[in-house]
């Protein structure tokens, strides 16, 4: 099923996404079995009991208890379901990695109908933010009086991930509500104004090639005006070498924005 | 002639066509004498046919408002189709959208959100609610009840009244300046606060919706708690009328919040207030002047508190209707029916404590989202409680394949899949990837509408004798639902494909765009757009058959030898009243209840069938009609 | 028996208009309205939630009583509680048959319901003369929306009161008990519009 299932999935690049993968293919067991069981019984009967057939009902019909075993067994399997893997993936999916696991951090601002993305530069800290200075060439309204700010890296449309180092990421949004969607990540999570919600996931694959199979995005899974249907960005993951160099290369936000 | 159908009249048998025909002829004479005393028969028009307020003529007065907004909302999605099939391509058909709305024939993509948003309110709040509850609900639930009208019979036209007009003004919203509403229909603040007037007219016309159905659901309620016939206990309902009670208790409940989060709504906008706004918002570029200190997502809790019970609003008359079907068509009793009635209590209870399962990934915590999770899980188990009683109903009967039948035989596997398919969505960790795609689309189309559509379609081909006295023509329905149903699955089964491809919702372009979706929106678009076209034309003998007979039927024809009880039934909107009811009143004298209502086939009785309200089953086995020995019996009881 | 004496009249009576139904004991207009007032306490519940979250929410909130008129509001909370008394006395003197007491009692508590809304817009025009309006800050945002829909439902008690003190009391010469029963489904809302306010009023007045 998991076979099944991935034909019509993206790539499945981040360490949880197995995870994910594997319970919905367990669900979509579930749903065939009662699907295909419920099916051939429907069948059957549409077939044995056509009025040409039986022509006279039975009042009492069925007589076995087979239903509700059959709905017990799908209370059970849910449960298992759900306390077994659903609810711990979730907890593990809100439980940021501890600093420890030297994690790569960034901000994503979600616009109308852009993704910024904020690196906070060699010093590991975010630089202040402050709306009265948004202007076009700031618009993450990045304070460059702050020390903190003039070493961030500020993007559009562009994130660099390096491959198997902990992501964590802050998502909020300047206007309305889009939601950050990576789906060969397996990741999405609503970019809500006045809220900054943290999510981590851990890449395991590269994407170097650049080619058009390999080609990752950023989508926009959450109705935010009418450019919507184009709201992406592009997504690289790094070996650890190239995304140093790509680090590197990055202008800080002191010469990207100006004074 | 063939076997001549005999009944009792009193405590003699007759042929029963002799016995209608003298019926009929008694009430017509009985009404001109009637007409002539007092004038009642005889209402000005304008109370007769606009501002009723007998429940059967509102709810054909809902029935063909909410029919004309399904067809609309179908055309509107007819377009969307279009697009998104193949994006970027001209249509002449766009140009009825309008200067705005097109260029060239293109259509644009903010009017693509229009058409999305008004397509989901219309279908939902315009279209199928009215049509179940309204319709479906007014005209049955009194005469399944044994009741002569709905307990607040003016408090009913006025529901109908405050319907219409929210409609009309949803209508108007698209001359709005700057189009209609646009931010879905589930109106997410800021998008829906900084949106151009026609959000404002939505709101407005939300509040009349909204408004509507409390007067309808206390209406319903009272209605079947007070008038419910002697000796009709609730046990002795018919499963529609549980249905429908259940339903009422959702729409009384839930809605409020809504009018609430609509009045705020309407308050931002309005007044400049900032309940849905948090500070420091930035739009193009532009910081926003108002207090701020709101947030956004309270609106999304206060929404999804009515909308999921909503959704159930959607689903349960439909299974009210497919169960009164079902047992007529196998010619026996309901199996489980107590545990389904449990069921549908249980699951009403259920939907108001489900609500965030929409909201996962809000920034959602462990615990709150365990709870929601597991709330979503036990909701299931009520679901497929009814929907095995369901099919094992199937099992030892004589299932006579009738068109009715066949929509609601359809409906059992069609919402099987929509409501499986809801199983991974209702678990917070697969929801991550599945949330808002088209995977979500599928899931509740499925259960909608060859869901809850046909089981609407299934209770019109059975309750249009009952309303008109013809019968709707069997063979033109056959085609009506093959083709229905063969385009309605190529619409929405690749839709699963695409959700878990990771294609979004509401895109202009069905997901040209995006380098996932690409691919798999190229293969399978254009496809569906061709199968909502193929479902658009099997509509047309649907439609054709309904406005023929109804216009047939409004002008007096009726069907001669239809009988009063063409498919045999044993529940009293059948069997205590002719079949169309008088024009005001629904019986000559209120029936009696004496028994379950689906005693087909009773072991130790002659008769195939024992209508509810008759005291004894009668001895031979009479097939046909059974209105005149429910008076003549009832009278004999007073 | 034939087909024409089984015929009665074809309009029936709606029953348990007046009557209580044996086995619920409640008559219908009785059971409507208490199943309206549960569609209203979830509207006002929603919104009282509303001020809940925003109120935890929010960094700063004024405090009631340093920005709204104590005083006035108490009197007005007076006000109500004695109109819910009058409303009483009116269903209570129509149970005896006393129309025209049933009436006096009906007017003061138009009066009341009057004097508690005069008192209320000169509350809002000071608030407007202080340049508080829904849109300075959450505060007053929920403020008006809250005491500005429970006005309208003030408003709308008073309709139905003036309709049963004029056009409406005829009823009470062909059905004395509809009427009066129609006086203890009205008293029904009242109670709750009061009641509404007994909420409304320590909650953003006192806290
Ligand atoms: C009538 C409408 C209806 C019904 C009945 C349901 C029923 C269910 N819905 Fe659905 N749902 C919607 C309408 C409906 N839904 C809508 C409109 C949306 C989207 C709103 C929007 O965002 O715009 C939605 C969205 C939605 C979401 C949010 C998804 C997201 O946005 O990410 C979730 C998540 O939990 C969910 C879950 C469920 C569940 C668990 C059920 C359960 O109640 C289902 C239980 C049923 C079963 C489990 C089936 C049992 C079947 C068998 C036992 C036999 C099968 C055999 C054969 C068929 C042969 N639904
Ligand atoms: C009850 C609800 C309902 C129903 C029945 C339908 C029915 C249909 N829906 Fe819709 N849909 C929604 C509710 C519904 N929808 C909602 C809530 C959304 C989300 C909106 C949003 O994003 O905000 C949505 C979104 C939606 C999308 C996704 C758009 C997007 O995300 O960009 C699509 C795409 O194909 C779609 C298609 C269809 C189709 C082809 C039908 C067909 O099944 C239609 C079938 C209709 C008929 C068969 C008409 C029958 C009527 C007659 C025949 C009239 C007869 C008249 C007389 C006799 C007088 N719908
Ligand atoms: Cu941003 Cu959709
Ligand atoms: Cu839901």
């Amino acid at each position: 099923m998991e076979k099944f299932l991935a034909q019509f999935m993206p790539v499945d690049a981040s360490e949880h996404g197995p995870y994910l993968d594997r319970l919905s293919a367990n669900v979509h067991w579930l749903m065939l079995v009662l699907f295909v069981g419920w099916g051939l019984f429907f069948v059957y009967t549409l077939w044995r009991y056509n009025a040409k057939r039986n022509p006279k009902a039975s009042y009492h019909g069925v007589r076995s208890h087979f239903s509700t075993y059959s709905e017990a067994g799908v209370a059970v399997v849910e449960v298992i379901l759900l306390v077994g893997f659903s609810i711990p993936m979730w907890s593990k999916w809100t439980h940021v990695p501890p600093a420890s696991s030297n994690p790569l951090e960034m901000r994503v601002v979600a616009e109308q109908f852009a993704w910024n993305v904020q690196y906070p530069g060699p010093d590991g800290i975010f630089g202040r933010r402050d709306i009265k200075l948004v202007t076009s060439s700031n618009p993450l309204g990045l304070d460059l009086t702050d020390p903190h700010a003039k070493d961030d890296i500020v993007t559009l449309n562009d994130l660099h991930l390096e491959v198997n180092r902990p992501v964590i990421i802050h998502v909020t949004s300047k206007d309305v509500i889009h939601s950050f969607k990576l789906p060969v990540m397996r990741v999405e999570q609503d970019a809500i104004p006045g809220m900054e919600i943290t999510i981590h996931f851990t890449p395991v694959l590269t994407n170097e090639t650049n080619a058009e199979s390999d080609k990752w995005e950023i989508a926009c899974a959450q109705l935010c005006g009418l450019g919507h249907y184009r709201m992406r960005g592009q997504m690289f993951v790094h070996s650890k070498d190239s995304f140093k160099k790509w680090l590197a290369a990055a202008p800080p936000a002191q010469t990207s924005i100006g004074s | 002639m063939a076997l001549r159908r005999q009944i009792r009249v009193g405590s003699q048998w007759m042929y029963a066509d002799e016995a209608h025909k003298a019926l009929r002829e008694a009430l017509r004479v009985m009404e001109d004498e009637k007409g002539g005393e007092h004038g009642g028969h005889h209402l000005p028009w304008i109370r007769r046919y606009v501002f009723s307020t007998d429940h059967k003529w509102i709810g054909i007065q809902y029935g063909f408002t909410a029919l004309l907004f399904l067809l609309l909302g179908f055309c509107l999605m007819i377009l969307m189709r279009l697009q998104l099939g193949w994006p970027g391509t001209a249509f002449s058909v766009m140009k009825v959208l309008g200067e705005t709305r097109q260029s060239g024939g293109v259509l644009l993509p903010e009017a693509y959100n229009q058409l999305g948003a008004m397509h989901g309110t219309i279908m939902i709040f315009l279209g199928i609610v009215p049509l179940a509850v309204g319709a479906f609900g007014n005209y049955l639930v009194p005469l399944q009840i044994g009741a002569p009208d709905m307990a607040f019979p003016k408090l009913n036209m006025i529901s109908y009244w405050c319907y219409a007009p929210g409609g009309l003004i949803m209508l108007a919203s698209f001359f709005a300046p700057g189009g209609t509403a646009q931010s879905g229909w589930t109106s997410y603040p800021p998008l829906s606060v900084i949106a151009s007037q026609g959000q404002t007219w939505w709101l407005v016309g939300m509040v009349f919706l909204i408004t509507s159905s409390l007067l309808g659901s206390v209406n319903f309620i009272v209605t079947i708690v007070q008038l419910r016939a002697k000796g009709l206990s609730y046990m002795r309902f018919p499963f529609f009328v549980h249905a429908q009670f259940v339903t009422s208790f959702l729409l009384l409940l839930a809605f409020p919040p809504l009018e609430a989060a609509a009045v705020l709504q309407l308050m931002d906008r309005v007044a400049g207030t900032s309940f849905f706004m948090p500070s420091g918002l930035v739009v193009s570029g532009q910081a926003l002047t108002n207090a701020g200190g709101g947030n956004p997502l309270l609106w999304q809790h206060l929404f999804w508190f009515l909308a999921h019970p909503e959704v159930y609003v959607l689903i349960l008359p439909a299974m009210g209707i497919v169960a009164e079907i079902i047992a007529n068509g196998t010619r026996k009793p309901l199996w489980g029916y107590k545990s389904m009635v449990f069921a549908t209590v249980f699951l009403g209870f259920m939907s108001f404590v489900v609500w965030a399962h929409h909201m996962f990934l809000t920034g959602m915590g462990t615990t709150i989202s365990a709870f929601f999770q597991t709330t979503t899980m036990i909701i299931s188990i009520p679901s497929v409680i009814i929907l095995s009683s369901l099919f094992l109903s199937l099992w030892g009967g004589s299932i006579r394949f009738t068109t009715p039948m066949l929509f609601a035989l359809a409906f059992l596997p069609m919402f099987g899949i929509g409501g499986l398919t809801g199983l991974p969505l209702g678990l917070a960790a697969t929801d991550i990837h599945l949330h808002d795609t088209y995977y979500v689309i599928g899931h509740f189309h499925y259960v909608v509408a060859p869901g809850t559509i046909f089981a609407m379609f299934g209770g019109i081909y059975y309750w249009f004798p009952k309303a008109t006295g013809r019968k709707l023509h069997e063979g033109w329905g056959r085609v009506h639902f093959w083709i229905s149903f063969v385009c309605i699955n190529g619409i929405f089964f690749p839709m699963f494909a695409q959700g878990l491809a990771g294609v979004s919702r509401r895109l202009y372009d069905g997901g040209a765009q995006y380098a996932h979706a690409k691919q798999i929106a190229a293969q399978t678009n254009p496809f569906m757009s061709v199968c909502a076209i193929g479902l658009l034309v099997a509509q047309v003998p649907f439609i054709f058959n309904f406005l023929w007979n109804a216009i047939r039927a409004a002008l007096g024809h009726r069907d001669e030898g239809l009988g009063s009880n063409p498919w045999e039934a044993t529940t009293m909107e059948w069997a205590a009243t002719t079949s169309p009811p008088l024009a005001h009143g629904n019986f000559e004298v209120l029936p009696v209840v004496y028994r379950g209502p689906y005693e087909y086939n009773v072991p130790g009785e002659a008769a195939e069938f024992i209508p509810q309200h008759m005291p004894t089953a009668p001895e031979p086995a009479p097939r046909g009609g059974s209105l005149l020995p429910s008076t003549a019996v009832a009278m004999r009881e007073n | 028996m034939d087909a024409h004496a089984s015929v009665g009249h074809a309009e029936l009576e709606i029953p348990y208009n007046v009557h209580p139904r044996p086995d619920t004991g409640v008559y219908n207009a009785k059971l409507g309205i208490w199943l309206f007032l549960a569609s209203e306490v979830m509207l006002f519940g929603a919104l009282f939630s509303s001020l809940i979250l925003l109120r935890t929410g929010a960094e700063t909130w004024p405090r009631g009583y340093e920005m709204l008129n104590v005083p006035l509001a108490t009197f007005n909370t007076f006000i109500l509680i004695v109109s819910s008394v009058t409303v009483v006395m009116a269903w209570s003197q129509l149970r005896l048959g006393n129309l025209k007491k049933g009436r006096i009692y009906i007017s003061a508590t138009i009066l009341c319901a009057l004097i508690f809304l005069v008192n209320k817009a000169f509350e809002y025009g000071h608030e407007f003369r202080e340049h508080n309006f829904p849109k300075t800050n959450n505060f007053f945002a929920i403020y008006f929306t809250l005491t500005g829909l429970h006005g309208l439902h003030i408003i709308g008690g008073v309709i139905v009161f003036l309709y049963f003190l004029g056009p409406g009391a005829k009823m009470w010469a062909r059905d004395p008990e509809r009427y009066t029963n129609r006086i203890e489904v009205v008293g029904l809302y009242w109670h709750f519009v009061d009641l509404v306010w007994i909420f409304l009023f320590p909650v953003l007045y006192l806290m």
